[in-house]
């Protein structure tokens, strides 16, 4: 049975509040990929030539500029957070289309990257893996845990901002009310800080 | 209660200019470490790390324009996490 509605509706929202949220979700992320990091540096501190000899292995070109797109597409997510203020609602529009779509590109070039590992026999649990040793299991271990997940979170930042991206289409999210995308961007950010210190863990010290 | 979001307003300009800030320590970090320079090669490159991170948590994420609260959090959780690196550290040298 439903009890008495209040006459009036009135929306308590909390901007503030709402994006202490975001920002403390995003400590877990941090303390996710932190712990992944000092594994990872505990493990090439005791494998050292493996370690450099197996990122040697792994493709520089491509890593930069999957580097360099998501530097670029986390510029156009924080520059829609000026768009939407401004009232430019058809530019704001594009640049979270933009950063969905670079996202995306991020992802297909992954797909090759990764299919070229595992077409070279590069894979967890691999006949040649096994028979270069430990130092190079324990590498193409962590570089496929650690790009796998941040890959995961690449997806879900699409969804959230393929989610935002309706929302002011739809005009719920607009210049005075925009905490969402405000907040979606931030999780695109993290993403990006996050492959920033993949990239040279994995690609440049070799 | 629904409060209008106050917030100071970057210009797309600043974003263009951190942008082009990044690209070039991305280009510069594989610069560095295309040198032989052996385990200065590590500090290097999470150097350039540190530094793109700094830009991209100021600027893209706001905490310099935001209000403090946001910053102070940020810096608790950064030091929290730094100790537990430096304590790890500790114990693998000196065991």
């Amino acid at each position: 049975m439903i009890m008495s509605q209040p006459a009036a509706h009135t929306e308590h929202f909390d901007a503030t509040a709402s994006k202490i949220g975001m920002w403390l979700f995003i400590f877990t992320e941090l303390l996710l990929f932190g712990g992944l990091f000092i594994v990872y540096s505990v493990i090439r501190f005791s494998h050292q030539t493996a370690f450099h000899l197996a990122a040697e292995e792994l493709d520089v070109v491509l890593g930069a500029t999957n580097t360099g797109l998501l530097l670029l597409s986390s510029m156009t997510i924080a520059m829609s957070v000026s768009a939407i203020q401004f009232g430019h609602k058809r530019f704001t529009l594009i640049l979270i289309s933009t950063t969905i779509l670079i996202g995306l590109i991020f992802l297909v070039n992954k797909y090759f990257e990764w299919s070229l590992k595992i077409e070279h026999g590069l894979y967890p649990g691999s006949a040649t893996l096994q028979g270069l040793g430990n130092g190079d299991t324990l590498f193409f271990g962590l570089y496929f845990f650690m790009t796998g997940l941040h890959a995961l979170h690449i997806i879900a930042g699409v969804s959230i901002l393929g989610w935002v991206l309706a929302r002011v289409a739809s005009g719920k999210i607009h210049g005075t009310h925009f905490v969402h995308l405000e907040n979606g961007a931030l999780y695109w950010h993290l993403v990006d800080v996050i492959w920033i210190f993949l990239f040279p863990l994995f690609y440049l010290i070799s | 209660m629904s409060h209008p979001e106050k917030n100071h307003i970057v210009p797309y300009s600043t974003y263009v200019i951190i942008l082009l800030t990044l690209l070039t320590l991305t280009a510069l970090s594989i610069l560095v470490t295309s040198y032989e320079l052996g385990p200065l090669a590590v500090s290097a490159a999470l150097l350039f790390a540190t530094v793109k991170t700094t830009l991209v948590l100021l600027f893209f994420m706001h905490l310099k324009f935001d209000q403090r609260i946001y910053a102070i959090m940020v810096s608790v959780v950064l030091l929290v996490f730094i100790l537990v690196i430096v304590i790890t550290f500790l114990d693998y040298s000196f065991r």
